[in-house]
């Protein structure tokens, strides 16, 4: 079993690039390494969840919604997200739960604050068995 | 690819440097990037050419796709962008405002020195610190309602003014009197509104700031004197923040909305962030509208903040707000897209100017600047690293003439914020800047740490190119005594 994702790193901003066996685990990840980005995960407790259901025109317009749909319930309820259940169907919808607390100061280093999940050098790439996906973000 | 800059650009002088058509097939028009041979290393390196070369293919584009000096890596368009499209059958892009809509600069002045203010700036920067909501994850101390919300979104500082929180003159000194007409808050999504109402009077993180600072050279005192800048040692006060996530999100959804256009307009474009709607399109129309509301949400944001200073200065110096003399001397968004008309080849045309990390810079008598700078032009306020300087300075002619009224806005990164993060922990530039008599006080001190003087270029350095190559005239420079990070 590899690595879930690696951070890229540009001069102004921050990306991302998660891996998978599948789409479903490859959009997984890219959430996973989101929050990795805004805080550590090891300290989040699933203490609640959140589900999502989004519709898109293609793969990649469905994984920039799904992570600045994460960033709103961020930006929204203060809600950090470490476990992620998603379910990828072909006509690019992307049904979720997600599952995380309200962010605690005493428990939860903030790190970085994500303004948004970009197109830019987007790329959502199947490979056989494995699926790589790449996210630049505004932070 | 060509191994040097030297090999695909043409030096114009040796500020200008122009980035031919030829460059890559499909551009419509040269880009223009003001620089110096050294800032041309950097430049060339993170590869920006090639983000100045991809906005010259914005249908409808005039004159040149511009780099100002600070230029940087952005995502779609540079950061230090400038591009004008025609209105009349160009586009345009949310791409080239950027996702924080309307962040800018609003400076104060005091009739304080450095040597009443040195004794009291620890109890100062924590007050302030304490009264100015800051960081990632912070409330506002504003209650506002979603009927609220929408006056702010119509109305700007003006709102703000009228519920107490500032004077006439801060919307006189405010770039379009701190509110842009043509603000729809029905073409903003629940999810935006949502996300801007526990956050109007906050100051955010990453880069955004409040500082006070010294006047440490003037470089202009007729001009100065017309700001209210009358000597070496003045304080003032300067605030650097945005539309906080009500800006992020009418971006996030009109780049959605636009990435449709794109198709349905048969736009060629080489990167989906830049993506476009024409102008004169019922897209291109509902993006401005919903724009123009989170650039009003900014100032409406400003504006609250401007009066916790007031207040905190007032506390802590025992003395009225009118004593301590804060008033603004001026206010100005980096991240806009303005209608504007501009001499374009000798005929006057009306322009979508798209400014993402540029500053408007129009020059003396212009009928868009408040009168007071009638014979100075407008100024500019050019925000450095919490280390360093920040430079004041004024439109020119030049600007009008070749960069759409347009300059510099800031240092600009020199290395990604994990490098500055191996760097110096937080902690320890915050004793640094201690022992170099800058009081810093910061919601994360990762935060910090990425916000490290050394991840800036020297913004003295793009000040100085901005002003050679005539696009605005320094008149002063201030050093931090304190410092409020998110």
């Amino acid at each position: 079993m590899g690595k879930d994702f690696d951070i890229l790193e540009h001069t102004a901003d921050t990306g991302i690039v998660a891996y998978g066996g599948n789409i479903n685990e490859a959009f997984s990840n890219a959430a996973k390494a989101m929050f990795y980005l805004i805080t550590n995960l090891g300290p989040i407790v699933e203490k609640t969840h959140r589900d999502i259901d989004i519709i898109a025109r293609d793969k990649e317009e469905l994984m920039v919604d799904w992570l600045n749909e994460l960033i709103y319930f961020f930006d929204t309820e203060n809600l950090v997200f470490k476990r992620f259940e998603v379910t990828v169907t072909n006509a690019f919808r992307l049904k979720a739960r997600v599952y995380g607390e309200k962010v605690d100061k005493s428990r939860h280093l903030l790190k970085t604050g994500i303004k948004a999940a970009t197109y830019h050098m987007l790329k959502v790439d199947e490979n056989g068995d494995h699926y790589m996906v790449q996210v630049i973000f505004d932070i | 690819m060509a191994s040097t800059w030297r090999d695909v650009i043409n030096r114009i002088d040796a500020y200008r440097w122009e980035i031919p058509r030829e460059y890559k097939p499909g551009m419509l028009v040269p880009g223009l990037v003001y620089a110096s041979e050294s800032l041309l290393n950097h430049i060339w390196q993170e590869q920006a050419f090639e983000q100045v070369a991809n906005v010259a293919f914005i249908p409808g584009i005039v004159g040149r796709s511009l780099a100002m000096p600070d230029i940087h890596w952005g995502y779609g368009f540079p950061i230090g962008g400038v591009a004008a499209t025609r209105v009349s059958d160009g586009v345009v892009s949310p791409g080239g405002v950027g996702f924080d809509i309307n962040c800018g600069v609003r400076l104060l002045r005091t009739s304080l020195s450095g040597e009443e203010v040195k004794p009291k700036i620890e109890q100062l920067v924590k007050e302030l610190f304490n009264n100015i909501p800051s960081g990632l994850g912070s409330e506002g101390k504003m209650r506002v309602g979603e009927k609220d919300l929408d006056r702010i979104l119509v109305q700007g500082s003006k709102w703000a003014v009228e519920h107490g929180l500032g004077t006439d003159n801060d919307i006189d000194v405010t770039e379009e009197s701190g509110c842009i007409k043509g603000a729809d808050p029905s073409k903003v999504s629940h999810k935006a509104k949502k996300r801007g109402i526990p956050q109007l009077g906050t100051l955010g993180s990453g880069n955004h700031f409040l500082e006070v600072e010294v006047v440490d050279e003037i470089y202009d005192s007729s001009k100065a004197r017309v700001m209210g800048i009358s000597d070496v040692g003045q304080i003032m006060v300067m605030i650097h923040t945005g539309s906080r996530g009500f800006g992020h999100e009418v971006c996030s959804d009109y780049i959605k909305v636009l990435v449709g256009a794109v198709r349905r307009y048969g736009i060629n474009l080489p990167d989906r962030q830049l993506a476009c709607a024409p102008v004169n399109s019922d897209e291109g129309r509902d993006y401005l509208a919903a724009m123009s509301c989170a650039a009003n949400y900014a100032w409406a944001n400003r504006q609250c903040i401007t009066h916790w200073v007031r207040e905190s200065f007032s506390r802590v110096f025992k003395k009225s707000e009118r004593e301590i003399g804060l008033e603004q001397i001026y206010d100005v968004c980096h991240n806009i897209a303005k209608l504007e008309k501009h001499l374009v080849k000798g005929r006057e045309e009306y322009l979508c100017v798209h400014r993402k990390g540029a500053t408007r810079a129009f020059p003396p008598g212009n009928r868009d600047i408040p009168d007071i700078y009638h014979d100075i032009g407008q100024p500019v306020l050019i925000p450095g690293d919490m280390g360093r300087y920040s430079y004041i300075a004024v439109g020119t002619e030049t600007a009008m003439s070749e960069s759409f009224g347009s300059t510099c806005h800031g240092a600009g990164r020199m290395k990604s914020r994990s490098a500055a993060r191996r760097g110096l922990k937080g902690s320890e530039i915050a004793r640094e800047l201690y022992d170099r008599g800058i009081i810093v006080k910061a919601g994360s001190m990762s935060s910090l740490a990425e916000e490290a003087p050394i991840a800036y270029k020297d913004v003295s350095e793009v000040v100085d190119i901005a002003d050679k190559a005539g696009i605005s005239h320094k008149i002063a420079r201030t050093v931090p005594v304190g410092v409020i990070k998110g």
